[in-house]
C-alpha cells in the first residue's frame, strides 16, 4: 500500500481535504467493492441455512402456531423409513452414476490428449450435453425410456430382451437416472481432467519412457498421482451435486405422484424428500430437520473423501 | 519434449537412447484409429439425445408410438411450435420472456458485483482479506437449495412470493464468480496501471470503471456465459417458488410433460424451443466456454 500511497504525497501538500478523502476512499472501497457479494449471500445463503436450523427445532407447519420442540424433528427423522430409503437412494445413485462416469472421463481425457484432427469439434461435442437443461435432458430420455414405444427397449429388443418398464424397478429406474446425469456430465469432467493432464510436465514421461515404463506404466503411475488435487476437487463438486440430485429424478415420471419417486419410491432422492415435506406437506420443521441432515452428510462424505485421498496420496 | 526434438545434432549414433525416447513420445500424442473411433461414438452419444428430441418434435403423437420408430425428423415440427405457443396453459411465450429476464438480470449482476469484488481481492490491500476471500471459497461449499424452506418464508415476508424477483435475489452472490475474477485480475490488471490512475486523481471506483472492467472483459464474459446458462437452465428452486402465472421456461417444460394428458410432440416441441438459445449460444461460444472450463479447472 505504501507504494501506491506515495505518489499521492505531493497531492496532500497542496490540499489537505483532497489527500484526505483519497485516503477515506482508499481505505474504504476495497471494504464496499466486497460488500454486495457478502451483503447478497449473507441475506439468502447463510440466513436462510441457518434459520433452516431454528425452524427444525420447532413444529412448524404452514399455517397455525409453530411451537418449540427442540431435537423431535431430529429423532422422528432418524426413525422415518421414508428417510432413509431416500438416503439409499441418494447413495446408491451417486456411486452408480460417479464411479462409470470418473471411469469413463479419465478414458476420454486421455484420449482428448493425444494429438487429433478437429480437436475443438471433438470437445465442444463433449460439452453439449452439460449445456443442456437438465429438465430437457430428462424428457428427452423418459421418452428413449418410455415403456411401450422408448428405443431403450427397441434396441434391447434387438438383442431378443423383453421391454422393461424403467421406472417400476429400483435397479431400471437406477440405471436410466445415472444414465441421464453420466450423459450430462461424463464431458465435463473430461475437459477438467484433460485440463489437468496438459498441465503435467512432459519431463516426467519422458524420464519414465527412458526406464522402460510403459504407456499404461505411465497412466498409472504419473498422470493419475499427479491428477489427485483435480479429481479431490472434482469428487467434492460431484458430491454436493449428487446429494441435490432432484430433476432427473423427478422429471421422469412426472405427474401427481411425481415427488415421491415412483409408486414405492424408489428412485425418490433427499432432496425431493425435502421438497415433499416443505412444499407438498407443508411440515416446515421437519423439512428443516431433512436440510440438516443432508448438510451433515455433505460434510461426512467430503470428510472421508478427503481423508481417503491423503492415505492414498500417503501410500505412495 | 522440445528440447529434445529441436536438437540436431551431427553425432547422432552416439544417442540412440533419446531417438527412442523422441519416438515413445510421439507415440504418446498421436491418435490411434482406435481413439478415433472412442471420439466418433463419444460424439454421436453426445448428440444423439437432441437429434431425437428433433426427431419427436416433428412427429406425430402417432408416429411416436410406432415400432419400430422412426428415426428421421418428420415435418410437424412448425405445427408443434405453434400449437406450443397458442395453448394459454402453458404460456410458452410469457415462459421464454421470463427465463430471458431472470438468467439476463442474474448475469448482468453477478457479473458487476464479481468483478468489484475480485478487483478488491487482487488488487486492493486492505485489512481481512485473506480471511474474506477464504470466506468466499467457502461460500462455493454450500449447497444453497437446502435454504429452500426459508427462502421460502423470507419472499413471503418481502411481499414477493411467486413473483421473478424471488428466483433472481438468491443468486446474485457467486463465489465462484468472485473467485474467477480474482484469479483473472490478478494477471490481467498490471498494478502500474492502478498507481498511474491514482496519481491522476482517480478515485477507486473510477479506477474500476475505466481502468479495470475493461480488462477484465474477456473474464467477464465466460462468467456472463456461464451464469446465464446456468440460471436459464435452474429448475428447482423456481420450481418451488414460481406462482403458475409467472413460469420460467423450465418450470413450463415440467408443467407440460405432468398434465393427466401428455402430448408427447408438444412436450418435444417445448424442450425442442428451450434447447434452441443454448445450441445457440454453443455454436457461436463453443470455442471460448471450452477454454473456459479447461482455464477454470487448472486455477482452482
Amino acid at each position: 500500500m505504501s507504494d501506491i500511497t506515495a505518489p499521492v504525497t505531493p497531492a496532500r501538500a497542496r490540499s489537505p481535504w483532497r489527500s484526505r478523502l483519497s485516503r477515506w476512499d482508499q481505505k474504504g472501497s476495497p471494504y464496499a467493492f466486497v460488500s454486495p457479494f457478502f451483503i447478497l449471500f449473507g441475506i439468502f445463503g447463510a440466513f436462510p441455512l441457518l434459520y433452516t436450523f431454528w425452524v427444525s427445532l420447532h413444529s412448524w407447519p404452514l399455517l397455525g402456531e409453530h411451537t418449540f420442540t427442540g431435537l423431535d424433528n431430529y429423532q422422528k427423522l432418524l426413525q422415518d423409513p421414508q428417510f432413509w430409503n431416500a438416503a439409499k437412494n441418494t447413495l446408491g445413485l451417486f456411486l452408480v452414476s460417479t464411479v462409470p462416469q470418473y471411469v469413463l472421463a479419465l478414458w476420454l481425457a486421455v484420449t482428448l490428449n493425444r494429438k487429433i484432427m478437429a480437436r475443438t469439434l471433438f470437445r465442444v461435442g463433449v460439452v453439449i450435453p452439460n449445456i443442456t437443461s437438465v429438465a430437457a435432458v430428462t424428457l428427452i430420455f423418459s421418452m428413449i425410456f418410455a415403456k411401450g414405444f422408448g428405443l431403450a427397449n427397441w434396441i434391447i429388443g434387438w438383442f431378443g430382451l423383453e421391454a422393461v418398464d424403467w421406472t417400476a424397478h429400483t435397479w431400471s429406474s437406477w440405471l436410466a437416472i445415472s444414465m441421464m446425469v453420466d450423459w450430462r456430465w461424463t464431458g465435463y469432467n473430461a475437459l477438467i481432467f484433460l485440463a489437468a493432464m496438459q498441465a503435467i510436465s512432459s519431463e516426467l514421461y519422458e524420464a519414465a519412457a527412458i526406464d522402460g515404463a510403459t504407456r499404461t506404466r505411465q497412466f498409472w503411475s504419473i498422470t493419475l498421482p499427479m491428477l489427485r488435487p483435480t479429481l479431490l476437487f472434482t469428487t467434492i463438486t460431484s458430491i454436493i451435486g449428487g446429494v441435490q440430485l432432484f430433476t432427473e429424478p423427478l422429471l421422469f415420471a412426472p405427474g401427481a405422484g411425481a415427488i415421491q419417486g415412483g409408486t414405492l419410491r424408489q428412485f425418490q432422492t433427499l432432496t425431493m424428500y425435502l421438497i415433499e415435506n416443505g412444499f407438498t406437506r407443508f411440515e416446515f420443521g421437519y423439512a428443516g430437520a431433512v436440510a440438516w441432515m443432508i448438510f451433515l452428510l455433505v460434510l461426512i462424505i467430503s470428510l472421508i473423501n478427503i481423508l481417503l485421498v491423503r492415505r492414498i496420496s500417503g501410500a505412495d | 519434449m522440445t528440447t529434445v526434438i529441436a536438437d540436431p545434432e551431427p553425432e547422432a549414433p552416439r544417442k540412440p537412447l533419446r531417438t527412442k525416447v523422441v519416438e515413445s513420445n510421439n507415440q504418446l500424442f498421436r491418435a490411434s484409429p482406435l481413439n478415433y473411433l472412442v471420439l466418433v461414438l463419444t460424439f454421436f452419444l453426445s448428440v444423439f439425445p437432441l437429434y431425437w428430441m428433433l426427431v419427436m418434435a416433428s412427429r406425430t403423437n402417432d408416429e411416436i408410438v410406432q415400432i419400430p420408430p422412426k428415426l428421421i425428423p418428420g415435418s410437424h415440427l412448425g405445427e408443434h411450435v405453434g400449437a406450443l405457443f397458442d395453448n394459454p396453459d402453458v404460456m410458452f411465450a410469457k415462459a421464454l420472456l421470463n427465463s430471458f429476464i431472470v438468467a439476463g438480470s442474474i448475469t448482468l449482476f453477478v457479473v458487476i458485483f464479481s468483478a468489484l469484488a475480485g478487483f478488491a481481492f487482487a488488487k486492493l490491500r486492505f485489512r481481512g482479506s485473506n480471511v474474506l476471500i477464504g470466506l468466499v471459497v467457502l461460500t462455493m461449499m454450500v449447497p444453497v437449495q437446502l435454504g429452500a424452506v426459508p427462502l421460502y418464508m423470507m419472499m413471503d415476508w418481502f411481499g414477493i412470493q411467486g413473483t421473478l424477483p424471488t428466483v433472481i435475489l438468491p443468486y446474485l452472490a457467486s463465489g465462484f464468480g468472485v473467485f474467477l475474477m480474482r484469479q483473472y485480475a490478478s494477471q490481467a490488471v498490471p498494478d502500474e496501471l492502478i498507481e498511474a490512475a491514482r496519481v491522476d486523481g482517480a478515485t477507486t471506483i473510477r479506477i474500476f470503471w475505466s481502468v479495470v472492467l475493461p480488462a477484465l472483459r474477456p473474464a467477464a464474459a465466460i462468467l456472463g456465459l456461464f451464469t446465464f446458462m446456468t440460471y436459464w437452465n435452474d429448475f428447482l428452486w423456481p420450481y418451488v417458488a414460481l406462482s403458475p402465472e409467472h413460469p420460467t421456461v423450465q418450470v413450463a417444460l415440467s408443467r407440460l410433460s405432468s398434465g393427466y394428458y401428455t402430448d408427447q410432440s408438444l412436450v418435444m416441441a417445448g424442450t425442442f424451443m428451450a434447447t434452441l438459445p443454448l445450441l445457440v449460444v454453443i455454436v457461436l461460444f463453443g470455442r471460448q466456454l471450452i477454454s473456459g472450463i479447461m482455464d477454470g479447472a487448472v486455477k482452482a
